[in-house]
């Protein structure tokens, strides 16, 4: 056997105007566990892509096992061992769970429906999946699809496993499950890419950290030998002591303002009744395991799904907010969680993503003109810092980090008095992140009341003055003051009784 | 040709490359043809008046309705990512209607003209109602929406009728088909350029480029910006009525009859490349009406071409198809990117030449 | 086909769903025709009489229906088999031989599904673009050929035209007291084999699968490793052959060919297709479903002129009442599924 499974040398990749990848090595090992580390746009997607076939690299060589070779196509790359279970389902909703696993493999030209059935069964309870063969994708949870996935590239004995983002849409139980997958996979010598934002589950898993930095390999490291505060820095390239300390909110002072927003009992096609307030210059969060029905409050806070019930107050009036409209006229803006299904419109230029909001707020005979709206962008991409060619680039050419501060710019335009921002550092570099929750704070002493989702509690806990804590869709407490902890929240999120 | 639409600027050109490649190369091919193909005169028609003739007048004349249906199309496609196959058969009712108004009076002035065409304008709009609630409220792709009013349109109009296709005699009427007197141009192109300004001054008195660019990339992110995603949609179909029933009117207008068999046969095929050939996507977002334009005029211009080439007008549209192919070839973006990659690749190499000689100078 | 589903323990999918409302709204439909109408209803006759007038256009909607479902679109179909008609009724009148008109019949189909096919997936042009010039193209070399109605005259092919499958114990006693045996045209059968074939390649073929899972979703399907652009090529192939087979049905049933043969097949067909359950998004859908929609198209058309709606114009304002029911039905019913998936 070779030493090595997977050899990649001096890969390049070039997009129209970007070296995306310039000679970046990556070795794996058969049986190992490594991680693919960098920030958005440091090239790991696009690594993994080129090894999966997606993309066709410009230069460079991969060898499996010792033998070089190209690969093709998604195709080519599962013939020859490589799989891939993407961060997105890449899976068929309109077919089965069984069809799912094994199409697109083999010759035959007939499909043995019984006989896959039957086969897809026995896998799926062997890796303890909780789906029938024979149901349909489409009407199952995100996480059992994600296994489905995995199952399908465990069914085709592959020798490299590449799992791009896995855990994003997971619990911590199916992570868990995930992770005795992984380490089973490994003791069966299959060699695993693993790729995550989540830095505990790299040093809880992996073997070996390769870490990618502006399309250029930073170096590959033993897990044990690299710390996780160094980890960060050969991320995101230099030491950040920033990171740790962002100044303390005054909560004392926040007490005695007038309450901005109140909703009691409000619910939404979507959230059960919940009551909140925020005041005037407040940062207050919502936390809570994904799909703890987080997103799902402040989404009916906006009007962003069909609000079915509750009383809302604004500045101690009531009011009714049905629609997003409704929330913007009284001064709410919402960053959504996705940014590329909510957010952004990505074909359009930065200056009219940026100017939207103001645009409909003004309503549709009051066009803002054309040299307003230049003037809007250019003001927004100085102070924003935001990292574009020119304020006529379509905004789906930006990175996300930037898209982000695009939508955020959107938002801020329209001077609002409560601004919503649901997972705004979500898939950003460290640098960005950092740079908005110095923004949220900035807004909260200029009197903007803030609520702000993070995945991460401690970004939240830097942020935060008040923390809402939800499980089961349900508020199960409100963390201030000293009990602002890591610990106390997880505690508060786990039930308390850990 | 290029001057009449005047919307353009040299630095926005980017979609529109391959339209105006395709008018140029007919233009060339026409004068090398004949170079006396473009030439305007002036003649005298039956009653007597001055007026402009000649091919381009012809063409230009001809693809009046076909430009003014681009033009609601380009905003439909761009708001629902859809087409609306029903415009022809919504233009015969449209006329049928117009006629109709038209006929129900003793005689025929200048108001009934106005009240007929108000009328049609509203049952057209009605209809581009019907179509725009399937598609915006119950989330109906727009050609299966409306291939319900495509194949019944054309029945409602023949029962409108009363199974007949009645004629109306009217100077007013026929003013409006051909020329009025007095004025050299074609009445059509001048409800063209009228239409186009209006649909400039939408533009630019509303924020409806916006919104419906914004609708058509990313409803969910337009919904969740306040945006009633809805409304847009049903709009541009509400707008796209009124094209159609003002392409219906001047359709009846020019022959003086209704015929709800052949009024605008065949046109919501042509809208249809009109807009494709105007470099927007059918899959709607970010559009150019003048690219519509123009692609419209493209068709026109190919179809007179291949008349004057002595091709029967029912094998034209074999020709037409070949050159439709073509051009959606040049313009598909595999060949886009084999050319650029072949380009940049040249480049390429011709950087690395001067490199070597650099290095070894 | 209900026994097939309650076999198995899962819910009704979106296809066999939309296929089952089909195919319980044809029988209801004919049951209150019978009721209301009676009379030729009655008659098996007039089952068979729909099919033999329809045979073509099932053949050209089956074909359709996989393109649709593979996320595509194909309105050059109707105009194919008016082109395919035409040329082998002329081959014919010039002596030609019936197995080589077969040929070329099947050839033009192959033709405009090759070049059609190509356009779509591995030059990326809109299908509708593609498909709308290969409409174009297909008629025009359909006048070039002949402006004028051309009938067959070639006796062995009119020998083959004229046979009928002959059940006499399905037949009925006419008002002279003749017994007429039921009569179908071998285009039916023909019509028959066709569906049945497409129904098994959509079904237990791998690429008909694969069909399905490039029109659920492309980007999926390539990263499960299917060959998309090869999947879609093929899809447009099998459209177009059975266009050709469906010009060679028509012709069998007109004994003519003529410029304005198969006028509207096309959207006919795109009808036919979405009431039976083909969804034009791609990924939903069924032959079975879209033979059962031909026969609800055809049998609200009777439906028309038996009750006495005489008028032109109610047969085509009928089709359309019918079709708009349909797209609702679907819509909402579709739309209260996914909303229960999310709750």
């Amino acid at each position: 056997m070779h030493e090595y499974l997977l050899t990649m040398r001096g890969i390049e990749k070039r997009f129209p105007g970007v070296l995306a990848l310039n000679g970046v090595d990556f070795t794996l090992r058969s049986g190992e566990i490594h991680a693919l580390m960098g920030e958005n746009g440091a090239g790991k997607s696009t690594l993994i892509k080129v090894l999966t076939g997606v993309y066709q690299m410009d230069g460079g060589e991969i060898r499996l096992e010792g033998t070089p070779m190209v690969i093709r196509s998604p195709q080519d790359a599962q013939n020859k061992g490589i799989s891939t279970v993407y961060q997105e389902i890449t899976l068929c909703p309109n077919l089965t769970v069984a069809e799912n696993i094994y199409i697109g493999r083999g010759k035959h030209p007939w499909v043995r429906q019984r006989d896959l059935e039957k086969r897809a069964d026995e896998i799926l309870s062997r890796l303890g999946i909780p789906a029938r063969s024979t149901q349909l994708l489409g009407s199952c949870s995100l996480a059992v699809q994600q296994m489905v996935a995995i199952a399908r590239a465990v069914d085709m004995n592959c020798k490299v496993l590449i799992l791009d983002e896995p855990t994003s849409s997971l619990d911590d139980k199916e992570v868990k499950r995930l992770f005795d997958l992984m380490r089973d996979l490994k003791s069966k010598d299959v060699g695993i890419i693993f790729v995550t934002h989540f830095l505990d589950q790299v040093y809880e898993v992996s073997d070996r950290i390769t870490v990618l930095r502006n399309g250029e390999l930073v170096g590959e490291y033993l897990t044990e030998e690299l710390p996780q505060i160094q980890l960060v820095s050969k991320m995101i390239g230099k030491e950040l002591e920033e990171l740790s300390n962002l100044g303390e909110t005054e909560e004392k002072e926040i007490g005695k303002k007038e309450v901005f927003y109140e909703a009691k009992g409000l619910a939404s096609s979507d959230a059960l009744p919940f009551d909140f307030s925020i005041r005037k210059g407040e940062v207050n969060g919502f936390t809570g395991l994904l799909g703890s029905g987080r997103s799902e409050s402040v989404r009916a806070i906006f009007g962003a799904d069909k609000v079915t019930g509750g009383a809302v107050k604004i500045g101690g009036k009531p009011v009714k907010i049905l629609r997003p409209v409704d929330a913007m006229k009284h001064g709410i803006g919402y960053l959504a969680e996705d940014r590329k299904r909510d957010g952004i419109i990505a074909e359009l230029s930065v200056r009219e993503n940026i100017i939207l909001a103001l645009q409909v707020m003004n309503g549709m005979f009051k066009p803002i003109s054309r040299n307003e709206s230049e003037a809007f962008a250019d003001e927004y991409i100085k102070v924003l810092n935001i990292k574009t060619a020119s304020r006529e680039t379509p905004v789906g050419s930006l990175s996300g980090g930037n898209q982000q501060k695009v939508i955020l710019a959107r938002w801020l335009l329209t001077h609002p008095d409560y601004l919503i921002l649901d997972e705004p550092t979500r898939g950003i570099d460290v640098g960005t992140k950092l740079e908005i929750q110095k923004l949220v704070l900035k807004l909260a002493e200029e009197g903007v009341s803030v609520t702000f989702i993070s995945s991460e509690v401690e970004e939240m806990l830097r942020t935060c003055s008040r923390l809402i804590v939800m499980r089961d869709r349900h508020v199960v407490g409100e963390l201030t003051g000293k009990d602002l902890n890591q610990t106390q929240v997880m505690k508060t999120i786990a039930g308390g009784e850990a | 040709m290029k001057k009449k639409d005047g919307k353009f600027s040299l630095g926005s050109l980017g979609q529109l490359t391959i339209p105006l490649i395709a008018i140029a190369l007919l233009v060339v091919f026409n004068l090398i043809r004949d170079p006396g193909f473009f030439s305007i005169g002036i003649s005298h028609n039956s009653n007597g008046n001055a007026v402009l003739s000649g091919n381009i007048i012809s063409i230009i004349n001809g693809a009046s309705e076909l430009a003014i249906l681009a033009m609601g199309m380009t905003l439909v496609t761009a708001a629902c990512g859809g087409q609306d196959i029903s415009v022809g058969a919504a233009a015969a009712i449209a006329g049928s209607v117009f006629v109709k108004v038209l006929k129900s009076g003793s005689g025929i002035s200048g108001g009934t003209v106005i009240l007929a065409f108000l009328c049609s304008c509203i049952v057209a709009m009605l209809f581009g109602c019907f179509n725009g609630t399937l598609v915006a409220v119950f989330k109906i792709q727009p050609m299966i929406a409306t291939l319900i009013l495509y194949t019944c349109g054309r029945s409602i109009a023949y029962w409108i009728n009363g199974g007949a296709t009645p004629t109306v005699t009217s100077s007013i009427v026929n003013g409006i088909g051909s020329f009025i007197p007095g004025i050299p141009i074609p009445t059509p192109v001048i409800i063209v350029v009228v239409m186009a300004l209006l649909f400039k001054l939408l533009f630019h008195f509303t924020a409806l480029r916006l919104f419906t660019q914004s609708v058509g990339i990313n409803g969910s992110a337009a919904r969740l910006n306040g945006i009633d995603a809805r409304f847009i949609k049903l709009l541009s179909f509400i707008i796209l009525g009124v094209c159609v029933s003002v392409s219906g009117c001047i359709g009846v207008s020019r022959l003086g009859l209704i015929n709800h068999e052949t009024l605008l046969l065949d046109i919501e095929m042509d809208t249809i490349l009109a807009v494709a050939i105007g470099g927007n996507s059918l899959g709607g977002g970010k559009f150019k009406l003048s690219g519509s334009i123009i692609g419209a005029y493209v068709i026109q211009t190919l179809t007179i071409t291949l008349y004057a080439m002595k091709v029967s007008s029912t094998d034209v549209k074999a020709y037409k198809a070949i050159v439709i192919i073509l051009l959606v070839v040049i313009g598909s973006p595999v060949i886009k990117e084999r050319f650029g990659r072949w380009i940049s690749h040249l480049r390429q190499r011709r950087v690395k030449v001067s490199a070597k000689g650099a290095e070894e100078g | 086909m209900k026994t097939l589903f309650l076999k198995r323990k899962e819910p009704l999918n979106d296809t066999q769903l939309l296929m089952t409302i089909t195919i319980a709204i044809f029988f209801i439909m004919y049951i209150l025709a019978i009721f209301l109408l009676g009379g030729g209803f009655l008659h098996p006759q007039q089952i068979f009489d729909m099919l033999n007038d329809n045979a073509s256009l099932i053949i050209v909607a089956c074909g359709l229906s996989v393109v649709m479902i593979g996320g595509g679109i194909d309105i050059s179909v109707g105009a194919v088999t008016s082109l395919v008609v035409m040329s082998c009724v002329l081959y014919l009148n010039k002596g030609g031989n019936i197995f080589v008109s077969l040929l070329i019949a099947l050839g033009i189909g192959l033709a405009f599904g090759l070049v059609q096919g190509f356009l779509v997936s591995y030059l990326e042009i809109q299908p509708f673009i593609v498909t709308l010039a290969g409409m174009f193209f297909a008629r025009g070399m359909t006048t070039i050929l002949s402006v004028n109605p051309q009938k067959v005259s070639h006796e062995a092919f009119n020998d083959i035209r004229e046979k009928r499958i002959v059940i006499s114990w399905l037949g009925y006693t006419a008002n002279n007291g003749a017994r007429v045996p039921a009569r179908i045209e071998l285009g039916v059968v023909i019509a028959v084999v066709c569906v049945i074939l497409v129904w098994i390649l959509l079904k237990f073929l791998r690429l008909g699968r694969n069909i399905y899972a490039i029109g659920g979703n492309q980007q999926s399907a390539l990263m499960l490793g299917i060959n998309v652009k090869r999947t879609r090529f093929l899809s447009y192939i099998v459209s177009g052959l059975l266009s050709g087979i469906a010009g060679y049905v028509f012709m069998m049933h007109t004994g003519a060919g003529n410029a304005t043969n198969a006028a509207g097949m096309e959207m006919n067909a795109i009808a036919a297709a979405i009431i039976g359950g083909t969804l034009l998004t791609g990924g939903v859908g069924n032959v079975i479903g879209t033979f059962f929609g031909t026969l609800s198209l055809t049998t609200i058309k009777k439906i028309v002129v038996s009750s006495g709606l005489n008028a032109p114009w109610w047969q085509s304002i009928t089709t359309g009442g019918m079709l708009c029911f349909f797209i609702l039905l679907q819509s909402v019913v579709l739309g209260r599924r996914s909303k229960k998936k999310q709750t």
